[in-house]
């Protein structure tokens, strides 16, 4: 097969737009959110001058190899999502590096970042890492599972592996979207989904207050900064995913941008009404409801 | 100085004992450094910009003006408006506000805590204590000029201050760090020594390297 | 509480019996009595819990009185002891054995005033001070504003001005 290699700048474009997408993303979430509390809020380009601040510190230290490959993992586990999913569907230049079997490729992206974080933490020598990384790993374990049972489901359903290909099963109308033929994997999903956001009320592995911020207490500077990054990149990547399997993917990008921007709200909603939940409720609450749910859509498929 | 700071022998689970000296060991001592500027004045001044935006304070009371603090999160003050928000480890915190009295046993703490900060980084002393003592000048556990054991940005005077003066003194501070005058971290490697033998003046148990981050 | 002062002094030689309210009252005990008081008052009286255990410094007499605080839940009345300690090599017997958070008081009082309680644990180690070396801070010959002087350093440029007087001249001028 013959790779084709302007590919390659067309991905690092879609990667620039789904970046800054979500730094805007991500203030204007906060800002929603500071408007459910009444407050004005952050202004829309802060997630901007924070990165740029990070960048611009003048001191960093550093904990050892591990420590640096922390962030790195994280982010490359966000960029690896995103590029191995074609985020515009039917057209040559955002459909990035997809191939036959990216669908299990894509799920292991998904875990990669949290490992990444998990041997980072270790060697930042802070007393409490461990067990914020405990936390962490188990409760993004038993919201993936999940989503996994779902996309199995799904991948059963179609038949096919690839994202590309599941995409273009539900081409055609509303009605072909996965979210009508298949709706128990999408409602398995969709709980899930909550989880892997890292907003309320599963969020308490990054709370501030949680064993002092969980696993990126040590982490500053420039770590930071890619840190930051990957977040504004990981939530977009993963909800291309769901976009793609569950919503019938994007034909062009103002597409696009309602469909990632509607499936955040889902978890903003959520996230703003509820309060949060400890770690053993939470993984407790998806081995209950979210789990059967994902079999249940198995079974009948 | 506590047991556990103490050099001891360790049996690690290999069975082969070792020395183990947590002063050495466990932090670094080196000295701080004078960091530059960036050598373009045009970058600095993005990042005296970017910095002066998004301040991030390390959420570390010392005394009662850490109630006025609390305000400034709720929808009436709000000020995440203005760049500002709490972070809740040193690391990643650019201001130190000493909100109110000092006593030695917290100023041991805050030194700690200050020099686990990165540079640059910049202090805010809240309320009069911090200024001349305050209500607290003859108390025997309090210290009385802050500027002496740590480089101060802004003064914000009162007892306490409210919440609006607070957001007054952001401001000023942003203004402060603009002007790239905001080089506290620069002045205490600078002048290492003389804050340090202020600082140990008032410590009499120092059980800790001279500098730790 | 009239009636139980009247009670007790049948039982143990009571002194001098203060009531503050109808439901508090302090009466002084020798110090050879406290503890079999204090057991009878926990046991028979519903005294069940110590509300505190506190010094005060009477310099001039040359002593300490220790000032243990009963409260009885039931009857809704705290009944306050105090015991009279001479002030040169301050020591008492301590009650962590009947109330184990005495032990805490204890602590704190062997830091602030220098009173000993031989057997308390703890006892010796620092409670709120680290490193201190001086006298015990909260003893009336400490000169707390003489220690922050030579001490600390001050800000040159504070001014006191007497309360009463300076608002007189602030508020009423033509009267000052």
């Amino acid at each position: 097969m013959q790779f084709d290699w302007m590919k390659i700048p067309y991905a690092l474009l879609t990667l620039f737009i789904v970046i800054n997408f979500g730094y805007l993303l991500n203030s204007f979430i906060a800002k929603i959110a500071a408007r459910v509390g009444r407050r004005r809020g952050i202004p829309i380009w802060q997630t901007y001058i924070d990165v740029a601040k990070n960048y611009g510190l003048r001191t960093s230290i550093t904990h050892g190899v591990m420590f640096y490959l922390g962030p790195v993992f994280r982010l490359s586990g966000g960029v690896g999502l995103l590029l191995f999913v074609p985020s515009i569907y039917g057209s040559y230049m955002f459909s990035n590096l997809s191939f036959a079997g990216d669908l299990i490729l894509a799920l292991y992206f998904v875990f990669f970042g949290t490992l990444g974080m998990a041997l980072g933490a270790a060697e930042s020598g802070h007393p409490y890492s461990a067990i914020g990384i405990t936390r962490g790993l188990s409760q993004v374990t038993a919201a993936e599972l999940p989503f996994a049972l779902a996309v199995f489901s799904v991948a059963l359903q179609y038949q096919t592996l690839s994202v590309t290909d599941i995409v273009a099963a539900q081409q055609g109308g509303i009605l072909h979207w996965t979210l009508f033929t298949n709706p128990l994997a999408v409602v398995a999903a969709m709980l899930s989904l909550l989880g892997s956001m890292m907003r309320p009320p599963f969020d308490v592995v990054l709370a501030p207050q949680e064993i002092p911020i969980g696993p990126p207490t040590e982490y500053h500077s420039s770590y930071l900064a890619l840190m930051q990054t990957n977040r504004a990149l990981f939530p977009i990547a993963k909800l291309v995913i769901y976009m793609n399997l569950f919503f019938g993917g994007a034909t062009d990008w103002p597409t696009f941008f309602l469909k990632v921007f509607l499936i955040y709200m889902w978890s903003v909603f959520v996230g703003v009404s509820f309060p949060r939940f400890r770690v053993d409720q939470s993984i407790r609450w998806f081995l209950i409801w979210a789990v059967p749910i994902g079999i249940l859509s198995i079974v009948l498929v | 100085m506590k047991d556990e700071l103490k050099k001891r022998l360790v049996k690690g689970p290999d069975g082969v004992e070792f020395e183990v000296d947590p002063l050495r060991d466990y932090y670094c001592d080196a000295r701080p450094q004078v960091e530059p500027p960036a050598v373009s004045k045009i970058v600095e001044d993005f990042f005296n910009w970017a910095r002066a935006e998004s301040l991030w304070i390390l959420g570390f009371a010392t005394g009662c003006g850490a109630i006025e603090m609390r305000p400034l999160m709720t929808p009436r003050f709000d000020a995440y408006r203005f760049g500002v928000q709490w972070r809740p480890t040193p690391r990643q915190s650019n201001l130190f506000i000493i909100s109110g009295y000092l006593s030695t046993k917290t100023l041991k703490r805050v030194i700690r805590s200050y020099e686990q900060m990165q540079s640059p980084k910049y202090v805010m002393g809240l309320g009069s204590c911090t200024i001349n003592g305050g209500m607290y000048w003859d108390s025997y556990n309090t210290i009385k000029r802050l500027d002496d054991y740590l480089p101060v940005d802004v003064y914000v005077a009162g007892c306490m201050p409210r919440p609006e003066s607070l957001l007054a003194g952001f401001e000023e501070l942003k203004r402060i760090i603009r002007e790239g005058k905001g080089e506290g971290a620069n002045k205490y490697a600078a002048e290492f020594d003389r804050y340090k033998a202020n600082q140990k003046q008032v410590i009499h148990d120092w059980d800790m390297p001279d500098y730790n981050w | 509480m009239r009636e139980l002062y009247e009670q007790l002094k049948r039982l143990f030689p009571l002194g001098e019996y203060t009531e503050q309210r109808r439901d508090l009252a302090f009466v002084t005990v020798p110090k050879d009595h406290l503890r079999p008081l204090l057991i009878h008052l926990r046991d028979r009286e519903r005294f069940s819990h110590l509300v505190l255990l506190t010094a005060v410094d009477w310099l001039e007499e040359g002593h300490f009185q220790l000032t243990y605080l009963m409260n009885d839940r039931a009857g809704k009345r705290d009944l306050g002891l105090r015991v009279l300690i001479p002030r040169d090599g301050a020591a008492m017997e301590g009650i962590h054995d009947l109330w184990p958070t005495a032990a805490t008081y204890q602590r704190e009082l062997r830091e602030m005033f220098g009173i000993d309680f031989p057997g308390s644990p703890r006892v010796n180690e620092e409670f709120i001070l680290e490193g201190w070396t001086g006298m015990p801070p909260y003893r009336r010959d400490f000169d707390t504003k003489k220690f922050s002087e030579e001490n600390f350093n001050h800000r040159p440029g504070r001014a006191t001005t007497d309360p009463a007087t300076h608002m007189k001249e602030k508020l009423y001028p033509d009267e000052a």
